[in-house]
């Protein structure tokens, strides 16, 4: 079978004009006589040598950090915009997702605007008119479709404009990250229609900063970095590039060395990340044990307690934990010198995502840290997939809406 | 499936220059909703409505027929002053709006255009097409205003001229439309000059005035180089009995069509480039 969209050697050259707009304005131009001087303009690549094939019925997830040129490969791909270099043979109509509600307009009804939104999207009339009872539904807008737009909650506008876009039936569907919008119950039902999409043999490219979201949707990944790709990969090899990718700035290893720093009672001079292996890293499995291990040193003989906080992506605390017993092997950690700290984070307890630590060194009585580092460790955690995943078994959902994912136990009478 | 898969694009750096009037077919449809979202919008909110696309050429009419037809006593042959403006005004009011209206249409659309595809040669059009659904509404009082004066009509002419004469108009307009719209894109300065070019347009268009008034046949010339020249004159065709001078429309119809030329050529040249400059 030919593949339904091959890209060869694609290339996207912008020129950055360091001095002013984008736009010229007429004066500029006539008074350098219309030759810039060159030095003002600087070649950007958003996009280089760009090859891949998707073949028919693939969705594939398009991941890579900001800036990587995925927005750049959409807008290609969508013919909004086109290439410096290289040629795109698409075998099937394309259409493109770029935005939500592109073209709606507040002074327009619902129902209006569906006619508008959809007749842009490249739908015709007739389809539109055949499907208007099931966009609505979809939209749960019936009541308001002869009210103006701009009395619309966004909730409500984005609805309908999801609803649109959902019932467009092209060969080839570019998407991007329009789902990271609307409340969990619509972001459900979204995903739910796109799975049906690509599983009725539609071509999926799907551009998304959620891993999660790409696991559960796509069935090949391409990873962007600095406008090269990384060809089709599986879903996994994807997902682990990207996590790999945006962690290059910090790691699962840290060492802290801080000459003329403040007196202390304690301080830090390392800590890592451990796997299940005692191999120091920073992708870890959610179905695996891992370690923060903590390299400090007592300076004052101050009875000393480590710490560590759990914060996820967005930022949310999701737990604190402290070395809590008192006597841990009889001395208190009151002695000087230098100690090391492991703490185990379970199996099966955290969910697939990214996180970073908070680590400290504090005294409990009277309450006071010595030493505090905020995000100083991070690490990915990667869910498997398979039936390793003991807190998710069988269930394919995301779970998106917990911070945890713990497998608890269970115990079961039949009465 | 099986047909469908006949379909194949390629996307390269540059098309060859091409109208590619196959795919403005395909998206014909288009038209009709940029077109009807623009008449909506336009009137949506106002008290008066579609009576605005009667009351603007009526006032002026009113304006210029005290102010300049009484002052002046400007000799418009067969015609009354009144309905020679307001013929004229009609058809001008196309060209005027026309132009506004498409020389800023591509940036008003900017968010639509980096975020969808669709041949951007629409949106001007579009927006042309929005002036001559005004002159449709415009032109249901010119045919009271015909009687009002009494002004003898040969209708048979009037089947021929009166059409061409808007088709004229839309092609006068179309060029240097699709041209100021793109320029607009690239040079933010068109969105002053567009307002100061068609004030300056109107009084070297025989709108309020006949070109016989200028008795100079070298100035008459370069007047006629003003495409708008003809399809003003070839719409009063059926209200005189005086025949107009071939060579002027002729002049003004070819300085019609080689704006035409130009600014559709320029447009097409550029879209492709509009996302990444607008």
């Amino acid at each position: 079978m030919k593949p339904i969209l091959q890209l060869q050697g694609v290339s996207k050259k912008f020129r950055i004009n360091h001095e002013s707009e984008p736009y010229l304005s007429l004066r500029e131009r006539l008074s350098r006589g219309f030759s810039m001087k060159k030095n003002q303009l600087e070649d950007y690549w958003a996009l280089q040598d760009v090859t891949f094939d998707v073949q028919p019925g693939d969705s594939v997830g398009i991941v890579g950090k900001n800036g990587a040129g995925k927005s750049t490969l959409l807008k290609i791909l969508s013919k909004i915009t086109p290439p410096t270099s290289g040629t795109i043979v698409c075998r099937g109509r394309i259409a493109s997702l770029l935005e939500v509600g592109t073209g709606f307009h507040p002074e327009l009804t619902g129902r209006e605007n569906i006619f508008l939104n959809g007749s842009i999207l490249g739908m015709r009339k007739i389809e539109i008119q055949s499907r208007f009872d099931e966009i609505v539904d979809f939209a749960e807008t019936e009541r308001f479709l002869d009210v103006p737009l701009k009395h619309y909650s966004s909730g409500m506008q984005l609805r309908l404009a999801f609803a649109v876009a959902a019932f467009l039936e092209p060969e080839i569907l570019v998407i991007d990250e329009v789902l990271a919008v609307g409340d969990a119950e619509f972001q459900k039902k979204c995903l739910g229609k796109m799975e049906e999409v690509s599983r009725r043999g539609r071509t999926v490219l799907f551009v998304s900063h959620s891993m999660t979201t790409v696991q559960s949707l796509c069935t090949k990944c391409v990873y962007l970095e600095k406008g090269r790709s990384s060809g089709v990969l599986t879903v996994h090899e994807g997902v682990r590039k990207y996590l790999a990718g945006s962690h290059n700035l910090h790691t699962g290893h840290q060492q802290f060395d801080e000459p003329g720093a403040p007196s202390r009672a304690a301080r830090l001079t390392e800590a890592k990340i451990l796997n299940v292996q005692g191999k120091s890293t920073s992708e870890l499995l959610t179905c695996e044990d891992f370690f923060v291990q903590l390299t400090w040193e007592n300076l004052d003989g101050v009875r000393i307690t480590p710490s560590i906080e759990l914060v996820n992506y967005d930022g949310v605390k999701l737990f604190w934990s402290g070395d809590t017993q008192v006597d841990w092997d009889g001395s208190g950690k009151t002695e000087r010198g230098p100690y090391i700290s492991t703490v185990k984070i379970p199996a099966n307890f955290l969910k697939a995502g990214e996180y970073s630590f908070v680590l400290g060194l504090y005294t409990q009585s009277p309450y006071q840290y010595h030493h505090l580092i905020l995000s100083a460790l991070h690490c990915s955690v990667v869910d498997p997939m398979d039936d390793r995943c003991l807190a998710r078994g069988q269930m394919s959902t995301q779970f998106e809406k917990f911070m945890l994912l713990p497998a608890l136990e269970w115990s079961n009478i039949k009465v | 499936m099986e047909e469908k898969s006949e379909y194949y694009i390629e996307i390269k750096p540059r098309n060859t220059f091409s109208l590619n009037l196959k795919e403005l077919i395909e998206y014909k449809e288009l038209f009709y909703f940029f077109t009807w979202r623009d008449i909506k919008v336009k009137y949506k909110q106002t008290v008066l409505g579609f009576l605005w696309a009667i009351l603007q050429p009526i006032l002026l009419m009113a304006i210029f027929t005290v102010f300049i037809g009484r002052s002046f006593a400007i000799p418009t042959g067969d015609i009354k002053y009144p309905v020679f403006v307001f013929s004229g005004l009609i058809l001008w009011l196309v060209f005027s709006s026309g132009l506004a209206n498409a020389g800023n249409s591509m940036v008003s659309n900017a968010q639509m255009i980096k975020k969808i595809y669709f041949p951007r040669l629409i949106i001007p059009v579009s927006a042309i097409l929005v002036a001559v659904f005004d002159f449709l509404m415009a032109f249901l009082v010119f045919i009271p205003i015909l009687i009002f004066y009494k002004q003898p009509v040969d209708v048979p002419q009037a089947l021929i001229w009166w059409p061409l004469g808007l088709l004229l108009t839309v092609i006068a307009t179309f060029g240097p439309g699709c041209w100021l719209a793109a320029l607009n894109v690239k040079y933010r300065d068109f969105r002053y000059v567009i307002p100061f070019l068609v004030q300056v347009l109107l009084f070297v268009t025989p709108v309020i005035y006949p070109l016989s008034i200028l008795k100079n046949k070298w100035l008459e010339f370069l007047v006629a180089l003003n495409p708008m020249y003809a399809a003003i004159t070839i719409f009063r065709i059926p209200l005189s009995p005086t025949v107009p001078d071939p060579l002027l429309v002729t002049i003004s119809i070819f300085s019609s069509l080689l704006l035409l030329l130009v600014g559709l050529g320029y447009f097409r040249r550029t879209e492709m480039y509009f996302a990444d400059l607008s």
